[in-house]
């Protein structure tokens, strides 16, 4: 490993556009790419701009593009970078940019809001719930999600078509699954689904699966189970023939 | 003068961790108006770190648990100088405060019989833990967040608070400053709670996140509330060692609790050579009655690798003075030995401990299931805080509350793995509680113009100094150096005076650092703010250290290494005196009532 590197991290200007700056850095082994900038902010630019918090990969806030892959930047190690060239460190391009490496990701904020929350049944006569592990491992796949919408980032209907209005995203969908699979939850979210939030969007890309660093199969065992409830209720020909019947 | 936002709630939070959403959700369901402030965004506050589970005796996995097993457990953790009346509280009210939980969309793992499955961990006499495998803070902040959006209330993300201001005598509001733009907001309030996390980052090894920067014990302080037991600073005994960069990062005890072994480098299982007296009883005679109880034989008692924090990062310690460490200044723990217990310890081991599994694989190279890890104590957790009133949590000053770590006493000396989650959610409860009522009974204290100016024209100081100022990562780091070194997990008093000396020589510093450039997003900026709460709470921390002489729970000292009587009967308190100096008084600890005295022998044996 070499002992110094560059860096090209993303730095806005006051009139909003902003360019590359080069920095060139000592390095040490095991170090990751966060630790190096925070390296350059103590030593070389105090003002640069990058949110974290956990650095160990828990709480999801060091989303960012590095060599224009959505990373987070604390669980990038450098032996996993080509130092050779210079490594780019930029922000997530599907949100607004604040400063720097920092976007304004309230969106995903106010989208949550608007998803039924979680509604559960009565609990047994013992005061408890009683739940087999089996019906529950597949919520917790989902609830392991740090919410560090680097799977928003890269979905082409956020990014490429900024469909932000009507698509709730990979990680709404994640989200909705998690509620819509809870054994305990009475609610139903099939119609707002179809209707208010455009699962029907999602062409199954699989870029938001592939970019979790939590390893979620959010195509697979999220979303399409999802859009089968959502054809089950409203595209089956049988039950639309029994809807008409029965009225 | 820079201007400033205006907003009024009847109720302020200060901190969206656990207890702060948790006294948000209570006081925003008492049908007042909500503010909450928080550094980071929602979510993604400290709690979301925390990793084994929330103690409570529900008694799914042992019958033989109750609320009175935990109150006995939580006081002999704290060698009996904690408040009794919040263990007692605090044992009583949290099997409700979980259950809770699951109502609100938490998904814990189970039992075979589908209820909360609990897990053992150290000095829970019984599995007491609910957990989520070892991701259980996560599922804390979410289900309270999740909840939380739909209770009503408005959440100022990436704010820090820089003042708190009383006015007649009671709290009446703060001014914070938003990270996005760096303008100034000034928040009134008929009540205040702050739950605001701890001090880690005082140190220069710690699991604390960034936020980890005393902002409440020290805002309290600065207002003139009373801080206690700030000489208890909790070494967690395992924390990564290698790389350098990731070194204090948390390594669960859950590691421990599924049957994980400690190991010098001479391959000795030190943690037997030395079980102290009050634990031998619950202590396994040898390593297979450990690994019974950790698959949950009721007939066995715990290894010694599950005796409190304090003891096993103290016996770690000592292991790598005496050269008998791992290559990287740790010793080793070991998971992957339990391949000659289970058959599929692979899969078994990623199953029950999956963030560690991926913390060590995408962090040092390292795979758990194979290899055992390096670790070595890291600066986890503060005991003391602000002192609160048992019940309602209310502060010295009316109307500021206080909940979760920022608040002290139910911990005391030493505080058990796996209760503080249950504080957050049992006392953020109280917190919010209260504080809706105080805010319902009492009016709007008006806060006055000239301390909101003087808070401003304060707080922009780095910026009029500019490029002429030292930089302020330079004296922060300074300062972790010394705390490290000086009042760290071996203390004495010469090293201890020597950091008082350091300190009031780095306020100085403080006073005189500069940044440049403009206010957004400007952790320069930020970290010369923060400067001032760090050297208030390490100067809390090292002047009541000096003078508990004793060595108690998390506070060792090498020329006082003994339990005194005398020092047991009082808690330390500092609150700011008219010179600006800390000003100390010990304070008798009152007595136990019969009853939880009847409950402290009943679970001696």
């Amino acid at each position: 490993m070499p002992s110094h590197a560059t860096f090209k991290l993303w730095r806005t200007h006051p009139d909003g556009d902003g360019t590359f700056q080069t920095f060139h850095t000592e390095i040490t082994e095991g170090m990751v790419v966060l630790d190096v900038v925070h390296k350059i902010q103590a030593e070389q630019a105090p003002d640069l701009a990058v949110r974290w918090n956990c650095k160990a990969g828990k709480c999801g806030s060091c989303s960012a593009e590095i060599n224009g892959k959505p990373r987070l930047m604390c669980m990038t190690r450098l032996s996993q970078v080509n130092l050779h060239e210079p490594v780019t460190v930029e922000p997530m391009r599907a949100f607004p940019p604040i400063k720097d490496l920092v976007t304004d990701v309230s969106w995903n904020f106010r989208v949550k809001k608007t998803i039924a929350k979680f509604k559960p049944r009565p609990r047994e006569a013992d005061g408890t719930y009683r739940m087999p592990q089996t019906d529950v491992d597949r919520v917790q796949e989902f609830r392991k999600c740090i919410e560090c919408f680097l799977c928003q980032d890269v979905c082409h209907v956020l990014r490429d078509h900024h469909k932000h209005d009507e698509f709730i995203g990979p990680r709404f969908l994640v989200y909705t699954a998690n509620l819509e699979m809870n054994p305990l939850d009475t609610e139903d979210r099939v119609p707002d689904l179809k209707d208010k939030h455009n699962i029907g969007y999602c062409n199954i890309g699989k870029c938001c699966t592939k970019v979790c660093p939590e390893h979620i199969h959010i195509t697979d065992n999220a979303i399409i189970p999802l859009k089968e409830r959502v054809v089950d209720r409203f595209y089956d020909p049988i039950s639309r023939l029994l809807r008409m019947v029965t009225g | 003068m820079a201007g400033y936002a205006s907003y009024s709630y009847d109720v302020l939070i200060v901190g969206a961790g656990g207890a702060g959403l948790r006294a948000a959700i209570e006081a925003a369901t008492a049908g007042v108006s909500v503010g909450v402030i928080c550094k980071s965004l929602l979510g993604k506050a400290h709690t979301v770190m925390a990793e084994g589970g929330m103690a409570t005796a529900l008694a799914h996995n042992d019958d033989r648990d109750s609320w009175r097993v935990h109150f006995a457990d939580t006081m002999r953790g704290g060698q009996y100088v904690n408040s009794w009346r919040m263990a007692e509280i605090h044992a009583k009210e949290s099997p409700d405060r979980v259950r809770e939980l699951e109502e609100w969309g938490a998904v814990f793992d189970r039992t075979p019989d589908g209820r909360i499955n609990q897990r053992n961990f150290g000095g829970h006499r019984y599995p007491r833990l609910a957990h989520v495998g070892d991701r259980t803070g996560l599922e804390l902040i979410r289900t309270l967040q999740d909840h939380a959006i739909h209770c009503g209330m408005t959440v100022h993300m990436e704010h820090t608070v820089i003042d708190l201001f009383i006015e007649d005598g009671r709290a009446a509001g703060v001014l914070a400053y938003d990270r996005e733009r760096g303008r100034f907001h000034v928040f009134t309030a008929k009540a205040v709670v702050l739950a605001t996390g701890g001090v880690g980052r005082a140190y220069r090894i710690t699991s604390n996140s960034w936020e980890g920067t005393g902002d409440g014990h020290a805002l309290a302080y600065r207002a003139g509330a009373e801080l206690s037991d700030m000489e208890f600073v909790q070494f967690h005994p395992t924390g990564m060692v290698w790389p350098p960069s990731v070194r204090g990062i948390l390594v669960t005890e859950g590691v421990r609790g599924e049957g994980g072994i400690l190991k010098n480098s001479e391959g000795r299982r030190f943690m037997f050579d030395d079980i102290p007296d009050n634990y031998k009883p619950q202590t396994a005679s040898d390593p297979e009655e450990g690994w019974r109880y950790t698959q949950l034989d009721k007939s066995a008692r715990r290894p010694p690798e599950l005796l409190t924090r304090d003891h096993v990062a103290r016996c770690i310690n000592r292991e790598v003075k005496a050269g008998r460490g791992s290559p990287h200044g740790g010793v080793y723990l070991d998971i992957a030995w339990i391949k000659e217990k289970i058959k599929d310890s692979e899969d078994h081991i990623k199953r029950k401990l999956p963030s560690m599994y991926h913390q060590f694989k995408e962090l040092a190279d390292l795979d758990i299931t194979k290899e055992p890890m390096e670790v070595g104590p890291t600066t986890h957790y503060v005991m003391g805080g602000i002192r609160v009133d048992a019940d309602t949590q209310m502060s010295t000053i009316p109307g500021l509350f206080a909940a979760g770590e920022c608040a002290s006493g139910l911990h005391g000396a030493n505080r058990l793995g796996g209760n503080s989650l249950s504080d957050l959610i049992v006392f953020g409860k109280l917190a919010g509680e209260y504080a809706s009522q105080w805010a319902k009974e009492h009016p709007q204290a008006p806060v006055s113009e000239a301390k909101i100016s003087a808070g401003i024209a304060d707080s922009l100081r780095p910026f009029e100094r500019g490029d002429a100022g030292e930089n302020p990562y330079k004296v922060q780091a300074d300062l972790q150096d010394s705390m490290q070194a000086l009042v760290g997990i071996v203390r004495q008093e010469s090293e201890m005076q020597a950091a008082l000396t350091r300190i009031d020589e780095l306020r100085e510093r403080a006073a005189n650092v500069g940044v440049i450039g403009h206010r957004e997003y400007h952790a320069g900026w930020h970290t010369a703010l923060d400067l001032r709460n760090l050297l208030d709470v390490s100067e809390c921390i090292a002047r009541s250290a000096i003078e508990r002489r004793e060595s108690r729970g998390g506070h060792f000292r090498e020329d006082y290494p003994e339990k005194s009587t005398e020092f047991g009967a009082v808690n330390m308190m500092v609150k700011r005196g008219g010179d600006g100096r800390v000003q100390l008084t010990r304070l008798p600890i009152t007595e136990m009532p019969d009853h939880l005295k009847a409950v402290i022998e009943e679970q001696k044996s």
